[in-house]
């Protein structure tokens, strides 16, 4: 594992206990043992700083956005259009404007395919993605294929899970149309090479889109130093409610866009003849939007950003570093992902036992792990295997529930009698 | 602990160590069906050679955890030699006591009833009754696939 970036200079010590002390869900028996939750990678638990955000919002803001002009609509249009600059910075991007709210990254997906690539494929027309996508970063691209004639090309893995570049650059030529990678794998905790991902594609032509999903939690995103073309993250995995998250485009792409759902806020002017779309990004965000849930997003990226993501990502590497060698260490164990550079993720199976089992005996110990195939079939497939255990890493997970998980997989062992 | 021990008592275990009747078609196997939970990934196929209103033989393979493969092991075990009334009737009394938490007959459910165990662990019924619906639709000859969702 490649040892990440580390600030300049040290900030005070990462505290986990008082990080633990804001998470109220982290504070409860499951089965009468203390809850280990190491299922962040499916979702993040929230602070009570989020949860306090919805109940404020809810108390005392409440009112539709964009659209009146009493007191309490002036307030929550500030406070959604104040999350839109709070996105921006935190993904360092040019302009508030390329920031849409959508659902979460399976819409952002969604959106990009059918606005932006649909009417730029044809049949014949390439679209590149590799072998560890989540389903949401396969589907979306396959039913396009299926509609247009174009063709779905998938970067292989090698036995670590590291995405095999030199086959990715011979992939790409003039008939590549799009790009859509996953930042981290979810299923393997494969940090991938991004920059180096993009810079290729651009050279043949084709723009890029970043499934940052299981990357944003964990590394500092800076869009304009990465260059990507899109990028799409979950509010939920990153500290804030479900049923929000963030597209982010580059200006020029987003400005050449049609909508794709129709409704209020979307527009300019409406007569039966014709309507005239409204401008970037309302144009993508038909309807009354997830108004608390927009906000209480940009209250949980205030609170990782306060932690400062250079040490979060120090202290989870180590916790990584820390859980793969008791893991590894425990026979039978296999681990599946072991790129030089990976993300707080550890998939794994115990030989004998189904991954399904895993999961009720950890939980048992009060472990919540991640069983099955991850929305990753093709990952499964892969390794040949009908599931796998997912542990995923948190900042304020601690060694005791990296042990915890550890004690949880000899009482599989025990339990299956694998120790005679 | 009392729970999970109940779950994965001996019997459950030695037959996912060893399952009955499994892998392998019988001899003039016709009818056959699949079995998908798409939660876990577990896949089943039941086959059985189905012969004047009689399961002559059955089998299973495919790939699953402990408990959908004790289910099916053990279910092939108690179903061969019955009439398929007989085993509709004995599908009808382990999903009564699975799913709608009626008392169980243990007498009637022999060595089934270190199924039971399950009752305990609402996400993992799925998985007991999954080989037993694949079992339903392989006897009523329907060979669109089960699946759990
Ligand atoms: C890599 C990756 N992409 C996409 C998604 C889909 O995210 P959501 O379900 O929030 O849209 C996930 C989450 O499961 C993921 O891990």
């Amino acid at each position: 594992m490649s040892t990440p970036p580390r600030t300049g200079e040290a900030g005070p010590a990462f505290d986990v206990e008082a990080i633990r002390a804001d998470f109220p869900a982290l504070h409860q028996e499951v089965k009468g043992r203390p809850l280990a939750y190491l299922d962040n990678g499916a979702t993040s638990q929230k602070p009570r700083a989020v949860i306090e955000a919805l109940r404020d919002y809810y108390e005392q803001d409440n009112s539709n956005v964009h659209r009146g002009v009493h007191t309490l609509s002036e307030r929550a249009t500030a406070a959604y259009e104040g999350t839109r600059e709070k996105v921006r910075s935190f993904l360092n991007a040019a302009d508030s404007r390329e920031i849409v709210f959508a659902r979460g990254t399976t819409e952002a997906i969604n959106l990009v395919a059918n606005s932006f690539v649909r009417p730029r494929l044809g049949e014949g027309d390439e679209i590149v993605i590799s072998h560890m996508e989540h389903h949401s970063n396969i589907v979306p691209w396959q039913l396009l294929c299926e509609q247009t004639g174009a063709k779905l090309r998938v970067v292989p893995i090698d036995d670590d899970g590291v995405l095999e570049i030199d086959e990715y650059l011979a992939m790409l030529g003039p008939r590549t149309r799009f790009v859509s990678m996953t930042h981290v794998a979810n299923s393997l905790g494969t940090v991938n090479p991004v920059r180096e991902i993009i810079e290729a594609a651009h050279a043949e032509g084709a723009p890029v889109m970043l499934d940052a999903a299981q990357s944003v939690p964990h590394i500092a995103t800076d869009v304009q130093a990465l260059g990507c073309d899109f990028l799409a993250f979950s509010a939920h995995k990153v500290l804030g409610p479900t049923g929000i998250g963030v597209l982010h485009g580059k200006m020029e792409h987003l400005e050449a866009m049609a909508p794709w759902q129709a409704g209020g806020d979307m527009i300019l002017a409406v007569t039966f003849e014709k309507t005239t779309w409204n401008a970037v990004p309302y144009r993508f965000e038909a309807g009354t939007p997830n108004i608390a849930d927009t906000i209480a997003m940009g209250v949980g990226l205030d609170y990782l950003r306060g932690l400062g993501l250079d040490r979060v990502a120090a202290f989870e590497h180590d916790l990584l570093a820390y859980a793969t060698e008791r893991l590894g260490a425990i026979p039978g164990v296999r681990i599946f992902g072991n790129a030089p550079d990976k993300s707080s993720i550890l998939s794994f199976a115990i030989e004998g036992v189904h991954a399904h089992d895993v999961g009720t005996i950890l939980d048992s110990e009060g472990v919540a792990v991640r069983t099955g195939h991850h929305c990753t079939m093709p990952v499964m497939a892969r390794f040949e295997v009908p599931a796998m255990a997912r542990a995923s890493l948190a900042f304020y997970n601690t060694r005791a529930d990296i042990d915890a998980l550890a004690g949880g997989v000899e009482k599989v062992r025990e339990v299956f009698r694998l120790n005679r | 602990m009392h729970d999970l021990r109940e779950l994965y008592e001996e019997v459950i275990l030695d037959h996912n160590r060893s399952p009955r009747n499994f892998g392998r078609r019988p001899a003039e196997c016709n009818r056959t069906a699949h079995g998908h939970n798409p939660l876990c990934g577990d896949q089943v196929e039941v086959s059985m050679t189905f012969r004047g209103g009689v399961i002559e033989d059955i089998s299973f393979s495919g790939e699953g955890c402990a408990i959908s493969t004790a289910s099916a092991s053990l279910m092939t075990q108690a179903l061969k030699g019955r009439s398929g009334e007989e085993a509709q009737s004995l599908f009808d009394a382990m999903h009564a006591v699975l799913v709608n938490d009626e008392p169980p007959d243990l007498e009637r459910l022999g060595k089934l009833g270190a199924l039971l165990g399950v009752k305990d662990f609402p996400m993992r019924v799925k998985c007991a009754t999954l080989p037993w619906h694949t079992m339903g639709a392989a006897l009523a000859g329907r060979d669109t696939p089960v699946t759990t969702e």
